[in-house]
């Protein structure tokens, strides 16, 4: 439990809302904003997002202070957390449609998930594989599914960067990280009990 | 490994839960959020909310239980998604791109299109584009009948001129993400899955399969998985009436093999 506030950043995406709700169901101090004020008083900032990596860039940086944000995160080491697309944009570029600029905050790419015969996108609980270590799978015991939709996936220049992979028709990265950020392409806010578990470690994250 | 799914189906009829046989007689079975939340500790997968009123007029006149008045399904959906953390699909009365739009607003994951894929399929298309296959369910109502079976529209009423396979490739070749297929001679009878059915509907198509209508047994539910290959199985009825029903349903299949998630109760 922390006392900070949390920012969900409002950058006109969807389910903002439910990821909201779960934070404010767990007792944290939540707060969902795009304003540079915001960003600068909160402890732990939280990028949700549903849809395309290009259309994610480009709304981020109609309604956000790209500059603050990258100031408060990559320059401060505050706790940021992306989710799906919010963690896909993580990457250097995005080929969803046509090639866009990502944040290039996590050093790699992000294509179309090749699943063989299964079909996209990949919508469903699935589990992970952890292949390194870290304090945001703490307590991860037997309930370890997690709920995902997507059609897309993250290719990490460096391999230390995924934390765990996932497996549907080839193995791809679940869990990103450096330093301070994190990237689920999971839906932790759907995903009960152990979604809310990685939720919590995330905000033990100084 | 992706597992494959448990889904409660909650039907609302003027705001209230209602238990349907034979798509026509309905039986009032009490408050949508005092259900969405058993269903949420029990460790649903997911939980498909179809709106089958008749009209607009949505009542909950019992205010006994500690949960708000509510007389309209968007708001029902509201007040779900609020309390639930786990995926929401909405169906019944969507008509538009708006209509879509608005549910998902609302707080739903998917909608549930049954008449428009019948009468427009070029609007299921757009949707498909402007939402995302992942967001888009077909569901079919069938029938059987002297020639095999057959799709039937508004609410089981009108007879169409598709056999379920036809209209679940033409789904399927639309760009929805999954079908949900189920038997109007099953519904509310208990007596299993109309397996033929859904035989008939995953050998059509890749896309994943929710088979619905007639269970009353736990095995019923991992004879769909085994016998017909679905991704899925979804029931509303038995999930009402037992006590941890899902959970139970889900230790069952867990127990027997079945490629499902750890069966888990919550405390909320």
């Amino acid at each position: 439990m922390t006392n900070g506030l949390i920012c969900v950043l409002d950058y006109g995406s969807g389910n903002v809302r439910s990821v909201y709700n779960v934070l404010k169901h767990l007792g944290h101090n939540v707060m969902v904003s795009g304003e540079e004020k915001v960003i600068k008083n909160a402890s732990h900032i939280i990028l949700p997002g549903v849809g395309s990596f290009g259309t994610a860039m480009k709304k981020m940086k109609e309604n956000l202070p790209m500059q603050c944000l990258e100031n408060e995160v990559v320059g401060k080491g505050k706790p940021f957390l992306g989710i799906c697309v919010g963690m896909q944009v993580l990457a250097d570029k995005g080929y969803e449609f046509e090639e866009s600029e990502g944040l290039g905050w996590i050093s790699g790419s992000v294509r179309k998930l090749r699943s063989g015969d299964l079909s996209l996108p990949h919508v469903g609980w699935n589990d992970f594989l952890v292949e390194t270590p870290d304090p945001i799978f703490n307590s991860l015991k037997e309930h370890r599914d997690f709920y995902y939709v997507h059609s897309f996936c993250f290719d990490a220049c460096h391999e230390e960067s995924v934390l765990a992979r996932a497996d549907y028709g080839e193995k791809f990265a679940a869990v990103v990280s450096k330093d301070n950020i994190y990237g689920f392409q999971f839906h932790p806010e759907k995903s009960q009990r152990a979604g809310q578990l990685l939720l919590n470690n995330f905000v033990m994250q100084k | 490994m992706k597992k494959n799914r448990l889904i409660p189906v909650v039907l609302l009829r003027n705001g209230w839960i209602v238990q349907s046989k034979g798509f026509s007689s309905y039986q009032n079975l009490g408050n949508p959020i005092a259900s969405v939340k058993r269903l949420s500790e029990w460790a649903s997968d997911e939980i498909i909310y179809l709106d089958i009123s008749t009209d607009d007029k949505y009542d909950l006149r019992r205010d006994d239980q500690g949960y708000k008045n509510r007389d309209n399904f968007l708001d029902i959906i509201r007040d779900v998604s609020d309390v639930t953390f786990m995926p929401i699909t909405v169906g019944g009365k969507i008509r538009s791109l708006s209509d879509i739009e608005i549910r998902l607003y609302s707080g739903a994951d998917k909608v549930c299109l049954n008449t428009m894929a019948i009468e427009d399929i070029k609007l299921v298309e757009s949707a498909v584009r402007e939402f995302g296959s992942q967001c888009i369910i077909i569901s079919i109502d069938a029938k059987e009948g002297p020639n095999g079976h057959k799709v039937f529209s508004h609410g089981g009423k009108r007879e169409t001129k598709f056999e379920p396979h036809e209209l679940a490739t033409i789904a399927e070749n639309s760009g929805v993400g999954e079908i949900l297929i189920n038997s109007i001679d099953r519904d509310g009878q208990g007596t299993g899955y109309d397996i033929q059915l859904l035989q008939q509907i995953t050998n059509s198509v890749s896309i994943p399969v929710i088979g619905c209508g007639g269970v009353s047994e736990w095995h019923h539910f991992s004879d769909a998985f085994e016998q017909a290959g679905v991704d899925a199985v979804a029931a509303a009825n038995i999930f009402h009436y037992v006590d941890q029903s899902v959970f139970l349903a889900k230790k069952y299949l867990f127990d027997n093999g079945v490629n499902v998630r750890k069966p888990d109760l919550i405390k909320l």
